[in-house]
């Protein structure tokens, strides 16, 4: 509690802080407000997502039509596309960076930083972060990282090509492959930085979450987005570590000759001198972050989803308490699985054993998760903004993907889909798209909030979803077929096996679907830039949310609130609360927002 | 038809373009309505989300009746019977819930839309209900983890009982040997250190070592019907993964260990070549083929790297032919040892043009080598 009041103290404090002059370097590049930031994380996000999903449209189109000559390859890839002809390198560099950027650049940093540095201090009734300048530093990092690895796509030899995953010896011996020399060298800088600032933005969002709510937000009060990011930024500290000593070893074996991951390898005519190592280790090391990493980037995802839910369906969020014993157990549960994507790897398999126990629970807090969803919708009265939809639409992709994982967590049936499309199937639907839509429900519905009042384009929004939400199903849910037939991933072309030739149609529609789907994200890009600039404000608090960050005025304020910070008397999610007679709590308004103290004769029903 | 894709691409970006420009237009001429949804969005959206949820049927089942029979034939090995079972009992129940929830969810998406003035029920919790959908789960996992735990254990559990066939899998970019252990059913030891590329020894095989003398090489894998294999794996440069779909054996090959997998293939490829699912696959095959000018194919099982090796990852390759024992057993006589091929200096083998091959592998990373003979 003593907490609680030296925050109080300091916010008179901070009342006569806000009249200083703020220069445009200040407030628009090296800001320390936790606003300012969050639309950097955004805006760099959505720059890199536009890149990454740019990517996959061409390896989809070299899939489609294998060996095809496209002008477009030709102006974008230059050299690596002689005649408009994709080359084989080049294609496994484009799946490489494709997979780095969804992954880290816009689903980790581009979500979770976007959204918990809005969210944390305004929802938790903070004036900002609890280090305004390391969320700067943060962000400055996470920046020079995706700077590098922009670079890293222009060297010589070409970017980095092991996969996202960049299993060593692969990436670690440039005869093994051109991407694995200076490419490699710089993925691996840059994501050394990106974990750096991932660690700084996690560690000030904990401190932030456990020290600076305000008087009256007990845990148990906080909306399910808070819990979210401060699960997602716990599991983010302790994985990360390790995919860092992962990186640096890999550096050593790379550039000083260490053997950490690298034994008896022959190769282009001669044999090197490593001796004793394992990849088997590394690929324990990056997958005790990289499971995790899947949760970092969905529980965000799934904590945004709570909160537009339960808004737009005027209706609390079903089952409040199970949502975050769920969270918990699937962040529990998500460090110690880490084992599954390594059943055919040539560990024990008695330890495929034991990851296969682990994964599967991790199927009972997500089938609470979902069932609590469906049952937020049932009798509500649900207001379908463009951010209700896409809430919708992660929940659907959710089970549709999650229930594959079925399949792929049990060590025997991986055995025949491990690296097929199969899996490619499953974790675009699970994780990519979820957290995609995720991101989206956030942006379509804390924009007002981002950008002074003003509101997305509604219409320009629904048009949005809908082709996203059909195209999204049109590329993945055929291609579990692709991969139940036994097509390997990572390959540049299925011409090499006549059993593969009839699935080159399934390939085709899938591309077709894909290139819409990626026109369609155009839409969003034209609705998102002209609403910044030309969007029409609407009310204060649009959709009639409790939570605190619609008790700040439209304008940004260094400190948030213009006067006291609000006490906090009741949980996020007293919609359509009525007295035992069925009026409203508020006459004429079926919402309590979370400042309004119990009303008398108001039982409080929860927390 | 590059000309006809490039044009398709263009004009589907021109309607994206002319669709934008539309709503746009549509949106400014109603600048007065709020950027919340009204009852005329939520009725839009409601019908829509019912529409959805025809859809994701719909792709189901088109997706069930046009590529099903795509996917790959039965089992052609003894514990891939199992598997397929374990499989199929899976996807009953990833459809049976996949079926109800994506109903549920949408249908209450559509039943619930909003209304002005229509007032929700505010259901914050319920004991019995959680209960019911944490414990039906619980009991469902159970059985599955147990079933498929049971029979993982089968499966890798690789020992020596009823006399298997020992054969090695080496991988190297971006090709497959195969080596057995001839006579004596036991492999040479090996190790990449005493690679001898000049001497032919492209597998590092001890040349001391008196196991080593009668193993043979080849670039073809023939194993007999109805014995139990076996596999050593072992890679001599980047990771590669051992991946024969058509008998449900996948397994990675790591350069500094030697990793195993073990199955009893059940089917020959003669008799593979009649089953009707697959005759109507290379039916079907065929006829694509021919459109495209290619040579027909003739089913085969295949050994393929699953685990991205570089350039010509996508083209590492290696027939596998199951016959009788004593076709085997024939073809095995026919083959050159270790001892004749190497040890012996002798030229104008077999065994000279695969190193002929290796080191042009090795040089110009050709892409071809991997799927020649």
């Amino acid at each position: 509690m003593s907490e609680v009041a030296h925050v109080s103290h300091d916010d008179h404090h901070d009342d006569h802080g806000h009249h200083h002059k703020e220069t445009f370097i200040t407030k628009y590049i090296f800001s320390q407000d936790h606003k300012m930031i969050s639309k950097q994380y955004l805006i760099t996000g959505l720059i890199m997502g536009f890149i990454g999903i740019a990517m996959s449209l061409l390896f989809r189109m070299q899939l489609a039509w294998p060996g095809e000559s496209f002008g477009i390859f030709e102006a974008v890839l230059g050299k690596w596309a002689p005649d408009g002809v994709m080359d084989a390198d080049i294609y496994l560099a484009l799946v490489t960076i494709h997979g780095t950027l969804m992954v880290f650049f816009v689903l980790t940093q581009g979500l979770s930083g976007t959204f918990s540095n809005l969210l944390i201090p305004l929802q938790i009734g903070a004036r900002d972060m609890a280090s305004g300048f390391m969320n700067m530093i943060s962000y400055w990092m996470f920046f020079i990282s995706s700077v590098i690895m922009i670079i890293s796509l222009f060297v010589e030899a070409g970017p980095a090509a092991a996969g996202w995953t960049i299993y060593p010896p692969l990436s670690a011996l440039p005869m093994a492959q051109p991407g694995s020399g200076m490419g490699m060298t710089l993925w691996l800088v840059s994501m050394a930085i990106f974990i750096a600032s991932s660690l700084l933005g996690s560690l000030n969002y904990i401190v932030t979450v456990i020290n600076l709510r305000t008087k009256g937000m007990s845990m148990t009060r906080l909306p399910l987005t808070i819990w979210a990011f401060f699960v997602t930024a716990i599991i983010g500290v302790i994985s990360f570590p390790v995919l860092l000593s992962a990186a640096l070893l890999l550096i050593m074996d790379r550039s000083f000759g260490t053997s950490f991951f690298l034994s008896d390898i022959f190769i282009q005519g001669e044999v090197l001198h490593y001796q004793g190592g394992s990849p088997v280790l590394y690929e324990h090391l990056f997958w005790f972050l990289g499971h995790p990493e899947v949760y970092i980037v969905l529980i965000p995802a799934l904590g945004i989803t709570s909160e537009v839910m339960s808004t737009n369906a005027r209706k609390p969020i079903f089952g409040y308490r199970a949502m975050v014993a769920s969270i918990l157990a699937i962040a529990f549960l998500s460090t110690i699985v880490w084992g599954h994507h390594m059943f055919v790897s040539g560990m024990n398999p008695f330890l495929g054993s034991v990851f296969t126990f682990t994964t599967l629970l991790i199927a009972i807090p997500s089938a609470v998760k979902a069932f609590n969803y469906i049952t937020t919708l049932w009798k509500g009265n649900l207001q379908l903004n463009p951010a209700m939809l896409f809430s919708i639409g992660l929940v659907s992709t959710f089970i549709t993907g999650g229930l594959t994982g079925i399949i792929l967590g049990d060590s025997t049936l991986d055995i025949n889909v491990h690296d097929t499309y199969f899996v490619v199937a499953h974790f675009h639907l699970v994780m990519g798209i979820s957290a995609l839509y995720g991101m989206f429900a956030g942006i379509y519905h804390w924009f007002p909030k981002m950008f002074h009042g003003r509101m997305m384009n509604k219409n320009l929004g629904y048009v949005h979803f809908w082709i996203t939400a059909v195209c999204a199903y049109g590329v993945f849910f055929p291609m579990h077929f692709v991969g139940m037939a036994g097509v390997p991933r990572r390959y540049y072309e299925n011409t090499a096996f006549p059993m593969f030739d009839e699935l080159t149609n399934v390939q085709v529609l899938m591309t077709v679907f894909a290139i819409i789907a990626g026109l369609a994200q155009l839409i969003f890009v034209y609705n998102f830039i002209s609403s910044i600039f030309y969007g029409k404000k609407g009310p204060v608090n649009p959709w009639g949310s409790n939570t605190l960050e619609w008790t700040t005025p439209r304008e940004h304020i260094h400190g948030n609130w213009p006067g006291e910070i609000p006490h906090v008397y009741r949980w996020a999610y007293d919609y359509s609360k009525t007295y035992e007679n069925g009026e409203y709590i508020i006459a004429g308004q079926d919402f309590v927002p979370q400042n309004v103290p119990l009303q008398e004769n108001e039982e409080e029903l929860n927390h | 038809m590059t000309a006809l894709l490039t044009f398709t691409v263009l004009v589907l970006v021109a309607i994206a373009i002319w669709q934008m420009t539309k709503i746009f237009e549509l949106s400014q001429t109603k600048t007065e309505r709020s950027q919340i949804a009204n009852d005329s969005d939520n009725k839009n959206n409601g019908y829509l989300l019912f529409a959805f949820l025809i859809f994701i049927y719909g792709i189901t089942i088109f997706s069930f009746a046009k590529y099903y029979k795509m996917l790959l034939p039965e089992a052609a090995s003894e514990h891939g019977g199992d598997y397929d079972q374990l499989m199929w009992v899976s996807f009953a129940i990833i459809f049976f819930v996949q079926t109800i929830t994506q109903a549920l969810l949408h249908y209450f998406g559509y039943k619930y839309r909003g209304e002005k003035g229509k007032k929700a029920l505010f259901f914050a919790d319920n004991d019995r209900l959680e209960f019911i959908w944490t414990i039906i789960p619980v009991i469902v996992l159970a059985g599955l983890i147990l079933w498929g735990l049971y029979t993982w254990t089968n499966i890798m559990d690789i020992n020596e009982d009823d006399d298997p066939l020992i054969v090695e899998l080496y991988a190297q970019q971006f090709n497959w040997t195969a080596r057995y252990g001839g006579d004596d059913n036991v492999l040479g030891e090996a190790n990449v250190r005493l690679i001898d590329i000049a001497n032919a020894n492209v597998l590092g095989i001890d040349e001391s070592d008196p196991n080593a003398e009668d193993d043979i090489i080849v670039k073809e894998l023939h194993l007999p019907v109805g014995r139990k294999v076996n596999f050593k794996m072992r890679s001599q440069d980047v990771l590669h993964s051992a991946y024969m779909p058509h008998f449900r054996a996948q397994m990675n090959c790591v350069p500094g260990m030697v990793t195993q997998f073990s199955f009893t293939p059940t089917i020959t490829t003669e008799e593979m070549r009649l089953n009707p699912d697959v005759v109507d696959k290379v039916k079907r095959t065929n006829a694509i083929r021919a459109q495209k000018g290619d040579d027909p194919w003739e089913f085969d099982y295949i050994l393929l790297c699953n685990k991205i090796c570089g350039k010509s990852h996508y083209n590492m390759q290696m027939k596998i032919i199951v016959e009788t024992e004593e076709e085997f057993n024939a073809w095995l006589a026919e083959q050159q040892t270790f001892k004749a091929s190497v040890m012996v200096d002798e030229t104008e083998t077999e065994t000279e043009e695969q190193t002929a091959s290796t080191e042009e592998v090795a040089d110009v990373e050709s892409e071809e080598t991997a799927s020649e003979e």
